[in-house]
């Protein structure tokens, strides 16, 4: 990448922040800009590509994350503003190596994506939605999806996904 | 993004302190407080705002976001998130208006982020604001003109316009706010004070690029809403391009105090419609002490409206907004109160 580039812009050592990011519960030192948003430390220096850079401004939903259990969007959060809180994104959602969190089982069963740009973000709200207890109905589940746009349209997949996937998340709570 | 330093408030007297000596109206200043940032970070990157220090009150969100509900009403911390309060189960079942225009604001994600003050400091989805390319536009370079007048002004403002400037306040809970009566406490230099929230935000004018009556350094600090007759008999209505998503065409908050039909009190704010969250007090008067029906709700709704101006692009605005408040009106009026 180049050197140049607002990513990783590189000003004086004094505008330097140091900080220690939490993500998917491994500690991450890091010297940053404060312009780096959350979304571009996971991507451009953590390397954990898989939460998507859409819009970029806070309209499309591909770069949902969760912070301390909550779907926020990672590219209006400051990533100095999360220093002390746990990030988790979609490398950090799977059960273990060889397990699959029940919510991307779901959206593969029902092919619930078509070009797969949108869907990290789609299965970390997902998630949230059913762990807020707002994924009860189909009315429900649209609405509080609403947040994360599917240009492919995939939403009736989507809508079956998080209904296969809650039945699964709500037996393994018990 | 420009650049900018960053630092973190530890207590709210510093960040007061550190924000008070600027010149510039709050909007505009060099410091900038970030709560959720869903506002301010969206703006900092189109480069519509231009901060050179953001102090960060997010460390402060344990004193500041409190719910507290008692008898004598709802009392909501700044920090507080719009998600939490929304599905508050006390806020929901009292004073339904301020939850269903929290739940019926931005996205899921946006409403775990965003603050109850910054929600109401929100800036204007103007296109002309928002894009710096066009370089008339009044509220981001006073004295510039306004595009809006003779561009695309579907989504503008038909009440509180002026000639400098015709951009719709974009918010929801405001409205509620202004629906029952809410105080905002506001903390500065000088200690805190505590308004009616309807000071809050001031007409364009001549001077659009100053949206509130907050002195640099202010920080909003809670808002209380009292506890009323009507808070209970209260809805908002939400009509928008899309179903969910979305900014407001046309809304309404409504609150009314009824006895065997005949409105003791009525409050109505409207939202998508004006520059600034707008109550509908020529509304209310036509409201009270009648008994309300569609025929009498029409009346209402043509008062309301009766000082509305077009700008070509959004002419449909005045009949759209006066079938949405009878319609909430109605709605209101049918509500079974326990």
């Amino acid at each position: 990448m180049d050197a140049n580039s607002p990513l990783k812009a590189s000003l004086s050592a004094s505008r330097a922040l140091k900080l220690v990011l939490s993500v998917n519960g491994r500690d991450h030192r890091l010297s940053l800009d404060p312009r780096v948003t959350l979304l571009d430390a996971l991507r451009e220096h953590l390397g954990l590509t898989g939460t998507k850079k859409g819009c970029d401004q806070g309209q499309c939903g591909a770069c949902t994350v969760h912070v301390d259990g909550q779907r926020v969007l990672s590219c209006l959060t400051l990533a100095a503003s999360v220093e002390g809180k746990a990030v988790t994104t979609i490398e950090g959602l799977a059960l273990d190596e060889s397990t699959l969190h029940p919510m991307q089982q779901a959206f593969m069963d029902h092919d619930a994506f078509q070009c797969g740009y949108c869907t990290p973000g789609q299965i970390m709200s997902a998630v949230a939605c059913v762990m807020e207890g707002l994924a009860e109905t189909d009315d429900d589940i649209r609405e509080y999806m609403s947040g994360n746009l599917c240009r492919c349209a995939a939403y009736p997949n989507i809508v079956a996904a998080i209904k296969q996937a809650r039945a699964e998340m709500k037996r393994s709570r018990k | 993004m420009r650049p900018f330093s960053y630092e973190r408030a530890h207590d709210l007297a510093s960040a007061i302190r550190a924000a008070s000596h600027q010149a510039d109206a709050p909007l505009h200043a060099p410091i900038q407080f970030l709560a959720g940032g869903t506002t301010l970070l969206d703006l900092m990157k189109i480069d519509v705002m231009r901060p050179d220090r953001v102090i960060d009150i997010n460390p402060l969100e344990k004193t500041f976001s409190e719910i507290t509900v008692t008898p004598m009403g709802l009392r909501l911390g700044a920090l507080a998130r719009m998600s939490a309060v929304a599905h508050h189960p006390a806020v929901e079942r009292e004073y339904p208006v301020v939850s269903q225009a929290l739940k019926l604001g931005a996205s899921a994600q946006l409403r775990n982020m965003a603050s109850l003050g910054g929600n109401v400091l929100q800036r204007t989805r103007c296109s002309y604001f928002r894009d710096t390319s066009w370089h008339e536009c009044n509220k981001r370079d006073p004295g510039s003109g306004c595009a809006a007048l003779q561009g695309l002004n579907r989504k503008h403002a038909i009440l509180g316009t002026s000639e400098h400037c015709i951009a719709t306040y974009p918010g929801d809970f405001a409205q509620a706010l202004i629906a029952l009566d809410a105080a905002v406490e506001i903390a500065g230099a000088k200690g805190n004070r505590e308004v009616p929230f309807r000071t809050l935000h001031k007409l364009p004018g001549d001077t659009p690029h100053i949206e509130t009556s907050l002195a640099t350094g202010e920080i909003i600090v809670s808002f209380h809403i009292p506890a009323g007759a009507y808070a209970r008999r209260s809805l908002y209505l939400k009509v928008r391009d899309r179903e969910s998503y979305e900014f407001a065409s046309a809304s309404a908050a409504v609150a009314l105090d009824l006895a065997d039909g005949v409105v003791r009190e009525a409050r109505i704010a409207l939202g998508g419609v004006a520059t600034i969250p707008w109550r509908a007090v020529e509304a209310e008067d036509v409201l009270k002490g009648t008994m309300l029906d569609e025929v009498r709700a029409r009346v209402a709704a043509e008062a309301a409206f009766a000082g509305a101006r077009t700008f070509g692009g959004n002419d449909f605005k005045p009949e759209l907004g006066r079938r949405t408040l009878v319609r909430a009106l109605l709605e209101a009026a049918a509500l079974e109160i326990r």
